[in-house]
């Protein structure tokens, strides 16, 4: 698997701390998804930083997309979100991984759970579910600080209204007088409540910080579903 | 420091074995625990990369890159590549 120069088409906004890249490697052997790439930086000195990203963008979408969470103390992240332009080349290799991924053929009823920027590989999964047609019953739950943190709102809303794609989000430390949505974190009787029964069997991904990965893992085991259907990817702060 | 975990390092795991390993199933050579390599707790902070068994904590993986070349240091036994089923339960220790 080599190393490959993508050139940056586009940088766009998502929320204050997320931004996405849309990139275009003159190589790419397409993905699947929930898979990610790597990323790397060489200093002039030759010093390299090296990270992975999930890839946001469905198989089917015709453009490469990473979404980026600027951490203040990252060594990577404040470059991407910072310091690249359109027409810049970014250096990274892939697709990699292929534990957390779901296909068509994995079906459902599939349970998506993200905290935070966790939610981008779970977008690359519903992106694939609606252009495949999957006929899997599928539910987002997305744990958030705030709504303003809230990434790919519209396109939520979106495939909530046109796609039947149960969305459900829970706002953490700040939320609108007249949310609506569940206030605090994720908890058995909101899992309960948005999830199929265990009986049902449903396929589960968690993906999101370390502690939010194992509290909510831990919460849908103790409940009952089988841990072989619960598939989990955690990130921490050593992403930057 | 809270750890990553396996689908963090595919790529190096590439690496060094040649192979896409997060579906890998291991064994720990430390408590049995049987799981795939996406599920073992991964830190990157350490010079190089140490994965930790999720049940019993214990180092089961070290990749170093010397040079270039990448040194592995392995407490798993690997069964066959390309496990697509899913995870062992018994690897999914609470953290």
């Amino acid at each position: 698997m080599n190393w490959q120069f993508a050139r940056v088409l586009e940088l766009v906004e998502e929320t204050p701390r997320c931004t996405s890249l849309i990139l275009e490697p003159p190589d790419w052997p397409g993905h699947r998804a929930g898979q990610h790439v790597d990323v790397r930086l060489t200093a002039e000195d030759g010093y390299q930083a090296q990270r992975s990203y999930s890839i946001a963008s469905g198989p089917e979408d015709a453009q490469l997309l990473l979404t980026i969470e600027r951490l203040d103390d990252g060594e990577v992240s404040p470059y991407l979100v910072d310091e690249l332009r359109p027409g810049d080349e970014l250096e990274l290799r892939g697709p990699v991984g292929g534990y957390f991924v779901w296909e068509r053929s994995s079906g459902g009823p599939l349970l998506l759970i993200a905290g935070g920027s966790g939610v981008v590989p779970l977008r690359a999964m519903l992106r694939h579910h609606v252009a495949t047609g999957s006929d899997a019953a599928v539910r987002l739950l997305y744990s958030a600080r705030s709504l303003d943190e809230v990434l790919y709102r519209h396109e939520l809303e979106s495939l909530m209204s046109d796609h039947g794609i149960g969305v459900h989000v829970a706002l953490t430390r700040a939320w609108p007088e007249d949310w609506g949505g569940h206030r605090g974190r994720i908890s058995p009787e909101l899992l309960g409540d948005v999830s199929w029964p265990p009986g049902e069997h449903p396929l589960i991904y968690i993906c999101g910080p370390t502690g939010f990965v194992e509290d909510v893992a831990g919460q849908l085991v103790d409940a009952g579903n089988d841990p072989a259907r619960i598939r989990t990817e955690r990130f921490g702060p050593s992403g930057g | 420091m809270q750890p990553l975990d396996g689908n963090a390092i595919a790529g190096a795991l590439y690496d060094a074995f040649g192979d896409e390993m997060t579906t890998t199933t291991g064994i720990c050579e430390h408590c049995g625990a049987t799981g795939p390599l996406a599920e073992l707790r991964v830190y990157t902070r350490a010079p190089g990369i140490v994965a930790r068994c999720p049940s019993c904590g214990n180092v089961v993986l070290v990749l170093v890159d010397a040079r270039g070349t990448p040194r592995i240091h392995l407490a798993l036994e690997l069964l066959d590549g390309g496990e697509t089923e899913g995870p062992r339960g018994r690897l999914q220790g609470s953290g």
